[in-house]
């Protein structure tokens, strides 16, 4: 069982992105559960959803989690959320952010110590798919760093979650993934 | 004529989504909503699927629970297939009708995505919606993940429309827990999903003008009390049958088993945890954990919430010595539901559990692991001790000082 926890910005596609990533890992033949916190959130509000993937069967419904990897898709949460909460000594960060590694770890002192990877989401989602979506490239960047899945069975599978829209966007999600996926370090 | 969507084997889906495929895959006639949250999703994706033609009935948009459940009756009676969704205040606003569609004998598939009652104003999940609804006449079957909602739907539809029965049913989910929860769903392709549930035969149709019948008439003090007592009859006698028949003929399909309680390695249990919805599920694994430490935990599960499961109940917790009855509903003043329904069914075995209660998780509040291993914990300390350890009323995940009542 491993488990992931996003921070994100309610509109920013977190839901869609842990949704996204538990259909391609059930394709798989593992067992999956993407969820969220959601109160009367509105768009723009800080919120965090969550995944976990396992071998088994998951029967556990607690809300309460101890994360593996954290993954952050909007560049200021680092800065008011609390994004180390029940992490475990070895959990990684993966961050969105225009900064570098050392840059963002000086802006935020309790990243010292820590797993952190870095990649633009951002910049790649306006670029790519031209607008502040940063859900499918932060998974791109997972592929990466946490080697889950080769990334061409990666973007394969992702077609297929992604069949409902029209070509373009499905291309310029396959072009996020990718570019997350080559520069996230 | 419909659509059909061709499903994989597996999809991922939350509760919500898994309710409205099955009502998709049932063909209902009428669907008379009212959206509200966190139920919302099951009638729009519901009205989704008519709007891109994969639905040939009707669906009535109307401007209340009320009315959607008025509207439910109106259609069940006039002689066709009927589902509806709705929770917390719409369910609130919907009670008044919800003893007129049982009293009425129509066979109406409610499903009830449980969240709190305000005030305070709450959309996260409890049970408070599902304990409102306990004594209007109702089947209420209850799941505890989302596939248990794909499934129940589409058992609820036979057992309320068998002829023995004629009853409406409730599907209860946790509201976020499992509605907003996506996970793997095994599903049954369009064919064989309605196969299962089969062509609604109506009985007493209004539409039938061959032979006219009439629903929802007074009866003053000569004819209430038969007319109840015959419901009351039907709920005790004639339900727990079909649904045992529906269950068994839904495993050999699946290979997915239900009971009418869930019995989850209660036969050698010293301790046992019951409780409702997505707890169920969690403390099965709880239970399963303490068993590799050698301590003798089990769970019962209540999967038939009404009828009352009274006797199956005291056969499965025959040889438990403790028992910790878990309500997801603020009492108001009282121990909570199951501890005393659950009391009421052990009073008189033979060994008589210590039965203990807890009240937890309001308004969303987060039943964790650790919580249940202190809860397993309690309960063997009174299997030791023979005699409640604690008071009898707890309250789990509260903030502040501990409250103990009882």
């Amino acid at each position: 069982m491993f488990e992931i926890r996003w921070h994100s910005r309610a509109g920013q596609g977190a839901v869609t992105g842990a949704k996204g990533l538990a259909e391609v890992v059930s394709t798989t033949g593992k067992f999956v559960q993407a969820f969220a916190f959601y109160g009367s959130a509105k768009r723009g509000a800080a919120m965090t959803a969550y995944n976990r993937v396992s071998d088994k069967r998951i029967i556990n419904h607690e809300k309460f989690m101890s994360p593996e990897y954290v993954l952050i898709i909007d560049p200021a949460l680092i800065h008011t959320a609390d994004f180390t909460a029940n992490a475990k000594e070895n959990t990684k960060y993966i961050i969105t952010s225009h900064l570098n590694k050392e840059d963002l770890v000086k802006s935020q002192p309790k990243l010292e110590g820590k797993e952190v990877y870095v990649v633009d989401c951002m910049s790649i989602a306006m670029d790519t798919i031209g607008r502040a979506i940063p859900n499918t490239p932060m998974l791109g960047a997972l592929m990466k760093i946490s080697g889950m899945y080769e990334i061409d069975f990666f973007k394969e599978s992702m077609l297929n979650v992604l069949r409902k829209f029209p070509q373009k966007i499905i291309d310029a999600n396959m072009a996020a993934i990718q570019r997350a996926y080559d520069e996230v370090n | 004529m419909a659509e059909k969507i061709d499903l994989l084997e597996t999809e991922v889906w939350d509760g919500n989504m898994a309710a409205s495929q099955a009502m998709r895959q049932a063909q209902i006639d009428v669907v008379a909503a009212y959206p509200i949250t966190p139920s919302t999703p099951v009638v729009e994706n519901y009205g989704n699927f008519l709007a891109n033609g994969y639905i040939d009935g009707e669906f009535v948009m109307v401007e209340s629970e009320h009315a959607a459940m008025s509207g439910c009756i109106g259609a069940s009676a006039a002689g066709g297939r009927v589902a509806t969704a709705t929770s917390s205040q719409g369910f609130a606003l919907m009670v008044e009708t919800l003893y007129q569609a049982s009293g009425m004998r129509l066979p109406i598939v409610l499903n009830v995505v449980n969240r709190a009652l305000a005030a305070p104003l709450n959309v996260n999940g409890d049970h408070s919606d599902m304990y409102l609804g306990r004594d209007s006449g109702w089947i209420q079957l209850n799941a505890y993940n989302a596939q248990d909602a794909y499934d129940l739907n589409l058992i609820a539809f036979k057992v309320a429309e068998n002829h023995k029965v004629r009853l409406p049913v409730m599907i209860h989910q946790d509201g976020f827990m499992t509605s907003h929860t996506a996970e793997g769903v095994k599903t049954l392709q369009d064919e064989e999903a309605y196969a299962f549930v089969g062509d609604f035969k109506p009985m007493n149709a209004m539409l039938d003008f061959e032979k006219p019948a009439t629903y929802g008439v007074q009866t003053e003090e000569d004819w209430h009390f038969e007319h109840k007592a015959r419901q009351h009859n039907d709920l005790m006698t004639k339900v727990y049958p079909v649904m045992e028949e529906v269950f068994a003929e839904f495993e050999k399909k699946t290979g997915r088993k239900f009971d009418l309680v869930t019995n989850h390695r209660l036969d050698d249990a010293e301790v046992a945890i019951v409780a409702m919805g997505t707890t169920v599920d969690t403390a099965m694994m709880v239970a399963d954990q303490l068993r590799e430490k050698g301590i003798k935990a089990g769970v019962m599960g209540m999967r038939v919430i009404r009828p009352f499961p009274f006797a199956k109940i005291a056969e499965v917790l025959s040889n438990v010595k403790a028992v910790c009855c878990m309500d997801r509903s603020s009492p108001g003043g009282a121990p909570g539901m199951l501890y005393n329904e659950i009391s009421g069914a052990l009073y008189n075995s033979a060994k008589r559990p210590v039965v203990t209660g807890y009240v937890y998780g309001l308004g969303g509040r987060d039943m964790t692991v650790e919580y249940l291993k202190g809860i397993f914990a309690d309960g063997l300390e009174n299997a030791k001790a023979g005699k409640p350890t604690t008071p009898l009323q707890q309250f789990i995940g509260v903030r502040g000082p501990k409250l103990n009542f009882l």
